[in-house]
């Protein structure tokens, strides 16, 4: 049977919600949020959800997508252009090679293996900002943001699990 | 044929591992290619990243809305909490500036007065442009916002920000419809500016956290804690006396700063149009850019 275009749009941007999430993520962490004390601390939102998608659905979450998602923080944070787009291409590229390893682990299990890469990443880009800057980077609100990063981890792959469950599971 | 088969299939396996991989090096290739350009040549990615901002800047502004709401609600709860301790704090102050009040207008009157006498040239009057805050860079790396405010509304590179708390920044990016703020908190600000007592003149640092550094001041120089300090002037990019903040910690090592504005509060902010007269070219007024790169 036919699907007409209806059909063939709706498909579309089922299996674009990946991608979408990502890049909504990436909105959310550039915007005025006035919580006392959270700017200079603000989570890495969208590794969490490349992480996720990374293990779960790497098929609908192509490298072009991370390497995009990642400019567009750079640009709308005015940080140095790359940065984060080299971070989470790092994320996304770590985690597909261990992605046998995760999929199908219980949650503590994957939150455990986010727990080890974030840090890492985070180091990365904290190295490549020091020598952009030819300063050393303050490394206090790097730990803080690294922290509530890995604390918010249940939260947001609690939403992204649903999304894969409603709009995802058989495309 | 089942050999076929099975050397088909290894071999489109072999291919969509290897471009999935080559795919991987060649995106992180472009990413370490652009921090190198950005980095050797900053102003050839300039037209590209305001063109982007531009069209951002106006959906950001939009989502920014609910975003604020939450931290209304939020200030509504805090401030219901403190509203006693604010009131009793706020009618001692009041009584206390109500003191102060004849004693300024004397002093103001002098003050002209002492001018006129001694012939001094006025300093240069500064327009300001208010905009809202559509974008704040969180995160450790950088302490930028983003304004909704650009060439178009008389924004330019180089402008000092202020808020009616003191000193915010000053732009660093101006596209057409949106302009960055870079904080005097981000680690690449450089402040030139002055002890109200003792006029001593420093170099106030930001450090990417939520208090500044002085460096630079001179080794006779007596600060204390609760020092306030103001922008001297030097270099021509911020008019000189705007308040920034005061002297919250001496050690050793360093002098730390407080500073007047709560970043986290901040929802619009005016951008100063400030101009030393026969330095600046008349037909881009503060247009620092140029001086400043």
């Amino acid at each position: 049977m036919e699907i007409g275009w209806v059909e063939k749009s709706a498909l579309g941007i089922k299996s674009a919600t990946p991608i979408i999430s990502v890049f909504l993520l990436v909105v959310a962490s550039v915007l005025p949020w006035h919580l006392p004390g959270l700017a200079p601390i603000t989570p890495a939102f969208s590794l969490i959800a490349i992480y996720f998608w990374a293990i779960y659905r790497p098929d609908k979450l192509p490298y072009a997508a991370t390497f995009f998602a990642g400019i567009l923080q750079d640009i709308l944070s005015g940080g140095p252009l790359g940065m984060t787009a080299l971070v989470m291409l790092l994320l996304h590229g770590i985690v597909s090679t261990q992605r046998n390893f995760l999929q199908g682990k219980p949650f503590y299990v994957v939150w455990w293996g986010f727990s080890l890469l974030v840090p890492l990443v985070t180091l990365i880009g904290w190295g490549v900002a020091s020598l952009y800057f030819g300063l050393v980077v303050p490394i206090v609100p790097l730990v803080m943001h690294v922290i509530l990063t890995l604390l918010l981890y249940p939260f947001i792959s609690f939403v992204l699990v649903k999304l894969q469950n409603s709009l995802l599971v058989r495309i | 044929m089942r050999t076929i088969q099975g050397l088909a299939l290894l071999q489109i396996l072999f291919f969509r591992f290897f471009f999935q991989r080559s795919s991987f090096f060649i995106f992180i290739g472009f990413a370490v290619a652009l921090i190198v350009i950005s980095q050797v040549q900053p102003l050839s990615l300039e037209k590209i990243r305001t063109s982007i901002t531009d069209i951002a800047s106006p959906v950001l502004g939009f989502i920014s809305r609910p975003a604020s709401s939450v931290s209304n609600i939020a200030d509504n709860i805090e401030s219901i909490v403190a509203v006693r301790k604010e009131n009793a704090k706020l009618r001692e102050e009041n009584s206390r500036l109500m003191l102060w009040q004849p004693l300024v207008s004397h002093l103001e009157s002098e003050n002209l007065a002492l001018r006129k006498l001694l012939n001094v040239i006025p300093d240069p009057d500064s327009k300001f442009t208010t905009a809202r805050i559509v974008g704040d860079a969180g995160g450790p790396f950088v302490r930028t916002l983003l304004v909704a405010a650009g060439e178009n509304q008389g924004v330019y590179k180089g402008q000092a920000v202020i808020t009616h708390g003191g000193l915010v920044g000053r732009i660093v990016e101006a596209g057409n419809s949106s302009a960055r703020i870079l904080l005097i908190t981000d680690l690449n600000s450089r402040i030139p500016i002055v002890l109200e007592k003792g006029r001593n003149r420093g170099i106030l640092v930001g450090l990417n956290t939520d208090t500044l550094e002085i460096q630079f001041l001179p080794l006779n120089a007596q600060p204390d804690i609760g020092d306030r300090l103001v922008t001297s002037g030097a270099g021509g990019v911020f008019p000189p006396g705007l308040p920034v903040g005061y002297i919250s910690d001496i050690s050793e090592e360093s002098i730390q700063v407080e500073p007047w504005v709560t970043f986290d509060r901040l929802e619009f902010v005016s951008i100063l149009d400030y101009i030393l007269p026969g330095i600046m070219p008349s037909t881009r007024r503060a247009g620092l850019a140029d001086m400043i790169d």
